[in-house]
């Protein structure tokens, strides 16, 4: 070189630039196994496979709670009665259609099930995921005369009705979650497959 | 100058304090941040609290230590490893409820502290950073005491682990998968537990150091505010040292001494004679394992988040109640901006400014009375009122500091109280 002292700025600008900008990409790909770690291991993913649940014993009015994925599942045998009345009330409700709400496609109906007299619900309100608590007779003291009976969650106050739709005034804004489930046969139901026919004969 | 004679003695010196100071500027650092650090001789009781936070910050790092040599983490250990603590390790109950009750303790300090800097407005120029420092630190303390909370593994551990990571997935789009991926699992479990104890152990107390350094030094940079809200720095004698300041030490050291005094006096008593406080410090529903298939009932957050939960609870729509909620956490960041007013202290306010600080008081421990309670009638109709009050105080703030009519701001600090 010719003349050691010269700076040849250009040259610099372009070198910290360039060496920057590397860098910046290393640290994103080096900071991609740290944030991946988060999310949900294999074994937390095995956990998660479908349950089998035996419908045989539930009565009617009767309820079974089961765990799958963590979280709570409400199954409830809904009496013809209670069926009938569950129309009475949309005008009560945030989302009586289920139009804005979490559930499979089966379950976009007024009794938001397959099938009209077994409920599946995953019991987490849809407000801040505490447990809402049975609250099955109508009329309830607390909750009022015209309560047709349903839950209630303790944490904030949000109330639903027998189906998991959301009541009017409450914090939560739509109705309680349907988990994918499918009947093996009439008194076997696999929450977490959408069609347990094709899987039961595999 | 003492000074210029120290500096020669420490360069020319001989002997081992002129050996250390040639390698570590030790007795530059004790003048320059204790003896030659001028601070305002008016500061009264409020002013006890900045120390204290730091005596708790201290004792909760060597409570916390200890505390981790006995803890077992894990969804199956952790429950049974405090209850070990509890009854087994010797003082191991003292050192956890050292631990627990420091927590509180920790928010009440915090809490005066900040309302110290809005009664004579600390945070105004040019202590815009330095409340924003602090700000960084109440956020890092409540994520700290949050996921501490969740250690024990007991039921309210389990169910308020819930409730505040679900927060989350009511921001659009990609809320659900972000709660997914802050619990690692489906619902709040063993590696939810796991990630908390680390983050609660090693990453947030890190965060905490550093926060609480950046705090001192731009408060050293600018100097403490006071109860007249007058620039000490603007009026120097002819030594060049500020007419209305005292060197930190003794003075201060010596007045902060027995503020510590007072103040662990009543931490004991709480500590050894109610360390439940009313269920408000340690809550009965957490002497239960942690249960999914059963929330408490009645449910309530520490004490001291029962302001932004009865403003969450207040709003019967879950997207617009968590927004408010972050809104009332995050409008105290722009308490200098917001506030237009040409003098810092209450004392040179008019009427307008003490009215809604008035206001605020109240809305906010109403609002902290009302999360305790549960969220039905009469209680959500008060939290909306008080949610209101407590909005007003920082949307009018902009308005109403700039119509007050302010008293003249006097040369000198003078002493009231």
């Amino acid at each position: 070189m010719a003349d050691q002292d010269a700076v040849d700025l250009d040259r610099r600008k372009f070198l910290t630039v360039a060496t920057g900008a590397t860098a910046a990409v290393g640290a994103a790909f080096a900071a991609t196994p740290f944030v991946a770690s988060w999310s949900l291991s294999e074994r937390a993913h095995a956990f998660g496979a479908p349950i089998t649940v035996d419908l045989s014993k539930l009565e009617l009015g009767m309820m079974l709670t089961y765990v799958w994925r963590k979280q709570p599942i409400y199954i409830f045998r809904r009496t013809p009665e209670t069926v009938a009345k569950l129309a009475a009330h949309d005008s009560q409700l945030k989302d009586p259609k289920s139009t804005e709400s979490d559930q499979p496609t089966y379950a976009v109906n007024e009794m938001r099930a397959r099938r009209a007299d077994v409920a599946v619900l995953i019991a987490t309100c849809t407000h801040l995921g505490c447990l809402p608590k049975q609250r099955f007779e109508s009329g309830d003291v607390e909750l009022g005369a015209d309560w047709p009976g349903g839950f209630r969650c303790p944490c904030h106050g949000s109330r639903f009705d027998l189906a998991g739709r959301v009541f009017n005034g409450s914090p939560a804004s739509v109705n309680l979650r349907v988990p994918p489930y499918s009947f093996q046969n009439d008194n076997t139901l696999i929450i977490g497959l959408d069609d347990a026919t094709t899987q039961g004969a595999a | 100058m003492a000074s210029n004679d120290a500096a020669a003695q420490v360069k020319n010196g001989t002997g081992f304090r002129a050996w250390l100071n040639q390698r570590l500027p030790v007795d530059k650092f004790v003048s320059e941040q204790l003896l030659e650090y001028y601070a305002p001789k008016n500061f009264n009781i409020w002013y006890f609290f900045g120390s204290l936070a730091l005596l708790v910050l201290v004792m909760q790092l060597v409570s916390g230590i200890f505390l981790t040599m006995f803890y077992k983490v894990g969804d199956t250990t952790a429950f049974d490893s405090v209850e070990f603590i509890m009854r087994e390790v010797h003082f191991g109950w003292l050192i956890r409820y050292l631990h627990a009750i420091g927590a509180s303790a920790f928010f009440v300090v915090v809490y005066l502290h900040m309302y110290r800097a809005m009664m004579y407005g600390s945070y105004k120029a040019p202590r815009e950073l330095l409340w924003l420092f602090g700000m960084f630190i109440y956020l890092a303390l409540m994520a700290e005491a949050f996921m501490g909370y969740v250690l024990p593994w007991g039921n309210m551990s389990y169910w308020a682990a819930t409730v505040i990571i679900n927060l989350f997935s009511t921001i659009p789009v990609i809320g659900p998968g972000l709660v997914e991926w802050i619990r690692g699992d489906y619902g709040v479990a063993d590696a939810t537990l796991n990630r908390f104890f680390s983050l609660h152990v090693v990453a947030i107390p890190l965060v905490l150091l550093l926060l609480v350094a950046l705090h001192l030094v731009a408060l050293r940079q600018v100097g403490s505010n006071n109860p007249d809200g007058i620039e000490i720095k603007e009026n120097k004698g002819s030594d060049g040292k500020p007419v209305d300041g005292i060197p930190f030490h003794p003075y201060y050291t010596v007045k902060d001494i027995v503020g510590v005094g007072f103040f662990l006096t009543l931490f004991a008593v709480v500590v050894f004679f109610v360390p439940t406080f009313g269920n408000l410090f340690l809550e009965e529903a957490n002497f239960e394992p942690a249960n999914p298939l059963s929330t408490p009932d009645p449910i309530a957050p520490s004490w001291y988040f029962t302001p932004y939960y009865a403003i969450l609870r207040a709003v019967p729509n879950q997207r617009v109640g968590a927004l408010l909620l972050l809104i009332a956490v995050l409008a105290f960041f722009f308490l200098p901006w917001l506030d237009r007013s040409p003098v810092k202290s209450i004392r040179y306010r008019g009427w307008w400014f003490k009215l809604f600080l008035a206001e605020f008081t109240v809305s906010f421990l109403a609002l902290m009375y009302l999360g305790l309670k549960p969220a039905t009638g009469g209680y959500v109709i008060a939290a909306r009122v008080f949610s209101i009050g407590y909005f007003a105080f920082f949307g009018g703030m902009y308005w109403y500091s700039k119509w007050d009519r302010v008293k003249p701001v006097p040369q000198r600090v003078r002493f009231h109280d």
